[in-house]
């Protein structure tokens, strides 16, 4: 009984951390997705970003892991607010295909970039001194890192959803997802808002890279590998929505976990067929718009 | 007043213009004699291309998985050589029947849905394939590939030999029938409810098209015709690796298509042929950095130049 | 006989809104039947309930007698139904004859030779007075044209039952005669329903007419009887009947 009660317990925490990477860095595509209907497939690109950012800063320069997490938020979202209003915006009425292609090309280029700056292989991620080891939970250890991971998300993902029930912004925000024409009918100003949401979703993602960089591993293949589990996660969850995503992600992550404990031969499948199964059941997603 | 009828079946009638590739490349095979295993990389990628123009270009179908097909194709021609038989031309059909199934599989879940989620559902399966192959490792090789596959003369005559000759007239063979098999089917009414499904489909419920049906029919040729283009790749190179069905095969294809133009067959000859000779100029003295500027192109062709070579080439001639 | 074209107790409801009120109705062959209603009616949606574009809440469906409520819009067309839209609804990129063409290979066949159906694409559009434009691209015909061009779309299939959505709609008055010219000459054997809101026309084509106020059937009856009707007054002009 006790090794199995261990198990769940290493799945759930894995898995639990696992998802909150995951949600945090896709509920900023999710909201892009369903705001301006534009597919942004280089959204990895801005958590990959986020990632090299935070790691590097702690590495080679030393700065506080909270700083460089800061850090990499605001660098973030200050450069994808540039290029939603130079780049972005140009293409906000085209077709879906001009969007894939766009976004691919930057994931490219992005790539290449980081290739070039930082080598092929994943940085070694050095978590600070106080969140590494081992955590006691009473009953048993978990891994103080995870832990904190998990607390962190949740903060982080509470004020999200306060942020969009609560405040003016959020609740323009959720005028315009649910229908855009009636919101700049009455007043809102939609371009604006387009810019802080993708802001605001880019620098989300570049703190999952961050927070994540020790399960999601930072290298230049970060935004093409991870791609299609951003997208699982926002089209499972459906797309505009706050709180789809994070059952997506829950489900991805802890399942994803699971099945790659307790089958380590098929694991990494399951999670496709369930994914996949799931959308032949509700293609605009579990909490999406049909 | 015969006029209109006339001018609606010249419509798709073959241009003198059109035997200019062919042309090139039975020259090539006399002019370009010392790098006839990378001309027919070309002629291989020229089909794979074509296979992706059918899917995207005229059943609108955006796909990131068409590299699915693809591998299946070439493992199902390596696996086919090394444990059934060594002759080719089966081998082929082989390829052309494991891809089309795949293609039919997936096409029944991927052609339900629309948008953000059958684009990512095409990625999902490529990349499930891609897992798969990995792990199948009794059967693909892995990680090391699949090795060790040998074909037999085409037609118990032509041997492959070691400079690619015969492999190069294969693959151009090959290359000319599939042209001619989609030429015939796009110039059809079938291809041509094809465009009426992309212009508009609402209208084309409305006077009875099977639509569901007709893009799933049009998905599994597009798959079949990139297994012929990965078996075909398994049988000149006697070489299958993992990246036959990587995302960076799926994507690469769809820039070599956009880059010559999607939707006008003559595209993926063009995008082929110039990507294909760019990358192995330029990549010599960079190849990672490769990546950069195919991704500054693409950027620069979506905002600038959307129908690609064949475009610009257009806006030329129309000036 | 069997009529051409039967609806039966359909109801469509949209949450707690009854666009469709147990409405009874039908088609002959031959018909030619008029729906009309003020606005917001639900005579659009109906049409859509007919051809298989919405599914409705309840009621059946019948085809020439066959059922049909389950299936779908194509699959209703190749039994021959066939409908025009509101808005011109047509292949912008292609000529009219392509235009035309792609119906009749639907009804013919794909594996019909290309040249038989060119042929007869061109002789819709004979018979539409559309033979001079066959070449056109759709996109670039006035729109009154383009209008001839969606009825010779609905032709091509030879239906039995035809059902014409405001044809005249948005069609500049000095073009549209010929659209009702067109209208007069269809087949005598095709059952044909028309929405419409111009009255001339209405009562220029129709042999028999139904009114449609919010989702229900008000009256149905000859154009003498609709025109006497006084509830049909009040629903169009708002007046009491006896002031």
């Amino acid at each position: 009984m006790q090794p199995m009660l261990d198990a769940l317990v290493s799945i759930l925490f894995l898995g639990l951390a696992y998802a909150m990477v995951l949600y945090i860095v896709s509920v900023g595509l999710s909201l892009t997705m369903g705001l301006m209907g534009f597919v942004n497939l280089a959204h990895g690109a801005f958590a990959m970003a986020g990632g090299y950012i935070t790691v590097t800063l702690m590495n080679a320069y030393g700065v506080p892991f909270g700083l460089a997490l800061v850090a990499a938020f605001v660098a973030v979202a200050l450069v994808s607010a540039v290029l939603e209003r130079t780049l972005y915006a140009r293409l906000y009425g085209a077709g879906e295909l001009e969007q894939v292609l766009f976004t691919i090309g930057l994931i490219f280029m992005a790539g290449a970039i980081v290739r070039e700056l930082f080598g092929p292989v994943p940085l070694p991620v050095h978590p600070p001194a106080i969140l590494s080891g081992q955590l006691s939970l009473g009953f048993r250890t978990v891994p103080a890192y995870r832990a904190f991971l998990i607390v962190v998300s949740f903060v982080l993902i509470l004020s999200l959803w306060l942020g969009i029930e609560r405040t003016n912004f959020g609740a323009r925000l959720r005028a315009a997802v649910d229908n855009r024409r009636m919101a700049e009918s009455i007043g809102i100003d939609t371009a604006l808002l387009f810019t802080v949401t993708f802001a605001l979703g880019s620098g989300l993602a570049a703190l999952g890279g961050g927070l994540g960089a020790d399960i999601l591993a930072i290298y230049p293949g970060y935004a093409v590998e991870y791609l299609v589990y951003f997208l699982m996660v926002v089209a499972v969850g459906g797309l505009g929505s706050i709180r789809g995503p994070f059952v997506a992600a829950l489900l991805l992550g802890i399942g994803d976990t699971a099945c790659k404990y307790l089958v380590p031969e098929f694991g990494a499948f399951f999670v496709y067929i369930v994914m996949i199964g799931l959308l032949i059941w509700r293609p605009a997603g579990l909490f999406g718009r049909a | 007043m015969a006029d209109p009828i006339i001018t609606a079946l010249r419509q798709h009638r073959l241009r003198w213009i059109e035997a200019v590739p062919w042309i090139i490349g039975l020259g090539g095979y006399y002019a370009f004699s010392d790098q006839l295993p990378f001309a027919s990389q070309i002629l291989i990628t020229i089909l794979f291309a074509l296979s992706l123009d059918l899917v995207l270009g005229f059943a609108g179908i955006i796909t990131l998985g068409q590299a699915a097909f693809y591998g299946t194709g070439a493992y199902a021609a390596g696996i086919y050589a090394i444990h059934v038989s060594h002759e080719p031309l089966s081998g082929l059909l082989v390829a052309a029947a494991a891809a089309a199934l795949v293609g039919v599989l997936t096409g029944l879940v991927i052609l339900r849905t629309r948008g953000l989620t059958q684009l990512m559902l095409t990625l999902a399966f490529a990349t499930l394939l891609a897992e798969a192959a990995n792990k199948a490792s009794f059967i693909t090789g892995g990680n090391d590939g699949l090795q060790g596959i040998e074909i037999d003369p085409i037609a118990g005559l032509f041997r492959f030999d070691m400079f690619g000759r015969a492999g190069y007239l294969y693959c151009l063979i090959v290359l000319f029938c599939v042209w001619l098999f989609l030429r015939v089917l796009l110039a059809s009414p079938f291809g041509q409810s094809l465009v009426g499904i992309r212009e508009n489909v609402t209208r084309m419920h409305a006077i009875g098209a099977p639509v569901a049906g007709r893009l799933l029919i049009t998905y599994a040729i597009g798959a079949a015709l990139a297994g012929v283009a990965g078996g075909l790749l398994a049988q000149t190179t006697q070489f299958v690796g993992q990246s036959v069905l990587s995302f960076e095969r799926s994507g690469e294809i769809v820039i070599i298509l956009v880059f010559g133009g999607i939707g006008r067959v003559y595209g993926a000859f063009i995008g082929a042929a110039v990507y294909m000779i760019a990358q192995d100029q330029l990549a010599k003295s960079e190849p990672e950095f490769w990546n950069f500027w195919i991704g500054l192109i693409l950027v620069l062709t979506v905002l600038f130049a959307r129908g690609g070579i064949l475009g610009l080439i257009d806006r030329v001639r129309g000036l | 006989m069997t009529p051409a074209l039967e609806a039966i107790g359909i109801v469509k409801q949209f949450g707690a809104i009854r666009v469709a009120n147990d409405i009874h109705f039908r088609l002959d062959p031959g018909a030619r039947h008029a729906l009309i209603g003020p606005n917001g009616a639900g005579k659009t949606t109906f049409v859509n309930l007919l051809t298989g574009g919405i599914a409705p809440s309840a009621g059946r469906i019948l085809l020439n007698g066959q059922d049909v409520t389950r299936a779908s819009q194509a699959a209703r067309a190749r039994r021959g139904l066939a409908r025009t839209f509101q808005i011109n609804n047509l292949f912008p990129a292609l000529s009219v004859l392509e235009n035309v063409r792609l119906a009749v290979g639907e009804h013919r066949g794909l594996l019909t030779a290309r040249r038989a159906l060119v042929e007869e694409a061109f002789h819709t559009l004979a018979r539409l007075g559309l033979d001079q434009d066959a070449s056109a691209v759709v996109r670039e015909l006035p729109y009154g044209k383009q209008r001839l061009v969606e009825i010779a779309i609905a032709l091509a299939a030879e239906p039995t039952v035809l059902l014409l959505d405001e044809p005249a709609a948005g069609v500049p008055g000095g073009e549209s005669g010929i659209i009702f010219d067109v209208i007069e000459q269809l087949p005598a054997g095709m059952a044909v329903l028309m929405i419409e809101h111009d009255m001339d026309l209405v009562f220029r084509f129709a042999r028999r007419i139904t009114v449609l106020v919010r989702g229900s059937i008000l009256v149905e009856g000859t154009p003498d009887e609709i025109a006497a009707d006084p509830r049909v007054r009040e629903v169009y002009l708002g007046t009491r009947a006896h002031e």
